[in-house]
């Protein structure tokens, strides 16, 4: 009943700290600029937002012609990776308390890839590699009813199932780099998630595409694409089962 | 970083039936791993074995060089170590340098060092004569006045 209690603000309570993030983003606008240059934005985050919710302030907030792709927004699209601090990562994924934000945050579009946009590149040659390896079932045989695969024959390309074309390993790999005409990670990614599938029939055919002067054999294991992958897939490992499976002549 | 203006251009380029990728590929890891032992014990018998560095002049190089076992071990670590050496610059050629005259012109100065290389080495390994006629005896080794 006491009325002297001390005044508390009510909004205080359970209120969560913000913090003001400098982010330094590459802009390029082909219609304007000659060369891409980097421009500064303050904002107001808290430690539970993402690189992504950063974006969407400037954008909606201070600087409209601000151009990146997001779809999903939730990881799993494959639209938003960036250069995020000289690290290819999903900006969706990237929360702001596992950055230094005592310095600025750099943000730029991912390398080796035509940029078109701020943010946005050209993912045209990602996607024809992509194609090139042939990235659907193909089976000569017509099932009673399914595919039945054993659980052992499921774990044996598992982990290259988890790609989602966001190209943050193609374009974080220095052999892509040098004349963008290797393969790049992501395609023979996809081409192991085919080759050790035991219901498809054709990965003698992936095995002869990637046999290549532009194939598995220009890795030179640098690691950059597994320590990029946001969805963890060990890149490196499965571009040397690849390699192992070449010499082998069968998966 | 500049960006490329058209990665996967060539992506639509003929295929030739011949690929030697795989098989340069094989070459460096299985002449890597023949290379460690043949540097080390090459390293460990010159500059660690016996009297250690003190000991290299002409007679110990030309004792080694008249022993079967020493021109065996030496050939494999010319031949293995040059065209390994020659391989990699040759990749690192393939990786930086995307205009095709200046790319043939390095692999053909490459191709053709290497092989001036081989020749020269493998022919001082074989003719080389380690007691050369009125030299000093007290510098060449000690088995040419017995000859």
């Amino acid at each position: 009943m006491a009325t002297t209690a001390p005044e508390a603000p009510a909004q205080e309570v359970g209120a969560v700290q913000a913090f003001t993030v400098t982010l330094i983003v590459r802009r390029f606008d082909p219609e304007k600029d000659a060369e891409p240059h980097w421009q500064d934005f303050d904002v107001e985050m808290y430690s539970t937002d993402r690189v992504l919710d950063a974006l969407h302030k400037i954008k909606w907030d201070q600087d409209g012609t601000l151009a990146f792709r997001r779809s999903c927004a939730h990881g799993i699209c494959g639209s938003d990776a960036m250069r995020i601090n000289g690290r290819n990562r999903l900006a969706c994924k990237t929360l702001i308390k596992d950055l230094d934000i005592s310095k600025p945050i750099y943000v730029e579009a991912i390398k080796g890839l035509p940029l078109e946009k701020d943010l946005i590149v050209d993912m045209e040659p990602f996607f024809e590699s992509y194609r090139q390896v042939q990235p659907f079932l193909i089976a000569s045989s017509k099932p009673e009813k399914e595919r039945l695969q054993t659980i052992e024959q499921r774990a044996r390309f598992d982990d290259t199932t988890k790609c989602i074309l966001c190209a943050a390993c193609t374009s974080s790999c220095p052999v892509f780099w040098t004349d963008g005409q290797y393969f790049g990670p992501a395609a023979i990614v996809n081409a192991h998630r085919f080759i050790f599938d035991s219901r498809d029939d054709a990965a003698q055919v992936r095995l002869d595409i990637l046999n290549d002067k532009e194939g598995v054999w220009r890795c030179r294991t640098t690691f950059n694409c597994s320590e990029a992958c946001p969805r963890g897939i060990e890149v490196t490992k499965a571009i040397a089962e690849v390699k192992q499976a070449i010499l082998r002549g069968k998966p | 970083m500049t960006t490329i203006d058209a990665p996967r251009s060539s992506a639509a380029r003929t295929r030739s039936g011949m690929n030697l990728e795989k098989w340069g590929w094989m070459y460096m890891r299985a002449s890597g791993v023949v290379l460690v032992v043949l540097i080390f014990g090459h390293l460990f018998v010159n500059l660690v074995a016996g009297d250690g560095v003190s000991q290299i002049d002409f007679a110990f190089v030309a004792g080694k060089l008249s022993d079967p076992f020493w021109q065996v071990w030496d050939t494999l670590l010319l031949w293995l170590a040059l065209i390994h050496g020659a391989n990699g610059m040759r990749t690192l050629v393939n990786d930086y340098v995307t205009k095709p005259k200046v790319r043939s012109a390095l692999h053909f100065a490459l191709a053709s060092s290497t092989a001036v290389l081989l020749i020269l080495g493998t022919l001082v390994i074989y003719t080389f004569d380690p007691c050369p006629a009125g030299a000093d005896p007290e510098l060449i080794a000690s088995f040419c006045s017995t000859l």
